[in-house]
């Protein structure tokens, strides 16, 4: 049964320390909201899975100090250019980086959806990614001859936290075609969603919204944010804050306007709205 | 109409190597290939699919994010485009960092998707407006993806040309190396050969062409509406090429 709580807070405090936590690319939502109460609640080593690759989120938890290691395909804050908390801990080993390809966490989570150990990827042999992966391993395809194909071990998050535009009283998530958000309830022990609002209505009976909506069978709890993607975008309700994500950037480039930006707009709950 | 940039030079570039494919996909950080793929669909008359990452509107896949990967498996994708921090002579990029990666000098957002859509695109196109010693360099320090493999590993797809600011080269996969195929406006082989930290092929004189640069008709195209479709992800990009929305 998923329990419905009343803040982004509680769902932070439910989210322990240490655990490998995946979350969504900034093109499907982000909770902003819930990445700001974990940064509240002062989260520590925290593994992020980056499903497939990370933005302002990360860059965020990186620079609280909440993050003690990274799997992603990239950090990226688009044409703002490069996630600065991100590359500062990399340069200064503050975080241990494990690289990866977008496809192969695909296919890893997939792995988990199915509850088998492993999945076959084609590409990367010849790659720096493989060869400085001591997890994943070069095999024979067993069904081909001299046929080298990589193994990838099955990634089961320990939980997911993303944002969605609604849920309803049952815990259905209404994800529309970002299916990322579906793959990684799937492939959790835990699923947690920020929404902008919940609605009376079971989304799973209407046609719809059914087949872009994950089961409350797989998500564990939600609550309601509104904007709570902020300065992050959700698809049809509202943009990406260009503005503020740029006013972001400039801070972040030291450690103390980072701790400036974040005692302004992290700290202090009502400062988003 | 003014005269064209380096950017639409590029784009233009890029565009006439996709005549008669039927999808390319576009993906993060490449408002020139961006630009290009919508130019060529322009020109197509609607007859080539184009599939923009990181676009909200018109999605062309409703699977999440790995179906672009699992539709490059298949084959469904024709054309795809890489960039590089680095790219070295046998076409291998380098997406990650500068120096050790685990003390890097410079440390980049990362690999993407292109250690797997390398070796399964059949016409990926590699592009870097920069063209110095500093970016095209003899050996990456960091392979993100090889641009050549060997025979026993599976690969229907890799390199096809690189575009840069200065010139376009073709890649040979049976040499495993460039051999420079046209300069554009303005350029010599001598700049080329000063400006590139690789060795190439150099063909005969008379048969290295001039970059063909956009007549009026593409550049209207390429200014109205291909610069306002790739200014939904693109904005920074759009509005320092093509002016305010």
């Amino acid at each position: 049964m998923t329990v419905i709580l009343k803040t982004a807070d509680e769902i932070a405090a439910s989210i322990p320390d240490g655990i490998l936590l995946a979350l969504p690319p900034e093109y499907a939502p982000c909770s902003m909201e819930g990445i700001r109460a974990l940064v509240r609640r002062g989260a520590k080593n925290l593994r992020l899975l980056g499903v497939p690759q990370f933005g302002f989120q990360a860059d965020l938890l990186i620079g609280a100090g909440c993050a003690a290691e990274v799997e992603t395909a990239a950090v990226t804050l688009g044409e703002l250019g490069l996630a600065p908390r991100f590359t500062d801990a990399v340069k200064h080993q503050k975080i241990a980086m494990r690289d990866t390809t977008c496809p192969a966490i695909h296919a890893a989570l997939q792995a988990s959806e199915k509850g088998i150990p492993f999945m076959p990827l084609r590409g990367l042999i010849g790659s720096d990614i493989v060869a400085r992966r001591d997890d994943w391993k070069i095999a024979q395809n067993p069904f081909g001859e001299n046929d080298p194909i990589v193994y990838l071990p099955a990634i089961r998050p320990d939980a997911t936290l993303f944002h969605a535009a609604k849920a309803d009283i049952h815990g259905n998530v209404w994800i529309g075609v970002r299916r990322e958000l579906m793959v990684m309830a799937h492939a959790s022990a835990a699923a947690y969603a920020t929404v902008e609002e919940i609605v009376e209505t079971d989304l799973l009976a209407d046609p719809q919204t059914a087949p872009g909506t994950i089961p409350g069978l797989y998500i564990t709890a939600i609550a309601e944010a509104r904007k709570g993607a902020w300065p992050l975008g959700v698809p049809d309700l509202y943009e990406r804050d260009h503005g503020h994500l740029a006013h972001y950037v400039e801070l972040a480039g030291s450690q103390e306007g980072f701790d400036a930006y974040c005692e302004q707009w992290v700290m202090h709950r009502a400062a988003a709205q | 109409m003014s005269r064209a940039r380096t950017e639409e030079i590029m784009i233009a570039a890029i565009a006439r190597m996709l005549v008669g494919l039927s999808h390319v996909a576009v993906g993060a950080a490449s408002p020139i290939p961006g630009s290009a793929a919508l130019l060529a669909r322009e020109l197509s008359g609607g007859a080539l699919r184009v599939s923009l990452l990181g676009r909200n509107s018109n999605p062309t896949f409703t699977d999440g994010a790995r179906e672009l990967f699992d539709c490059a498996a298949q084959g469904r994708i024709d054309a795809f485009f890489l960039g590089g921090a680095q790219i070295d002579g046998q076409a291998n990029i380098n997406l990650v960092s500068i120096g050790d990666p685990d003390r890097p000098k410079a440390r980049f957002p990362g690999s993407f998707g292109s250690a797997y859509l390398y070796f399964l695109v059949p016409r990926v196109i590699l592009f870097r407006q920069e063209h110095s010693p500093r970016s095209l360099v003899p050996e990456v320090d960091y392979i993100s993806a090889p641009g050549v493999s060997e025979p026993n590993v599976y690969r229907p797809g890799g390199p096809y040309a690189l575009v840069t600011g200065r010139c376009v080269f073709d890649f040979s996969k049976k040499r495993k190396r460039f051999a420079l195929k046209s300069l554009h406006p303005g350029e010599t082989l001598e700049d080329i050969e000063r400006e590139t930290g690789f060795a190439f092929d150099i063909p005969e004189r008379e048969a290295i062409l001039e970059t063909e640069v956009p007549n009026a008709e593409w550049l209207e195209l390429i200014r109205g509406p291909v610069g306002n479709e790739i200014r939904e992800i693109y904005p920074n990009f759009a509005e320092k090429m093509f002016g305010a929305a």
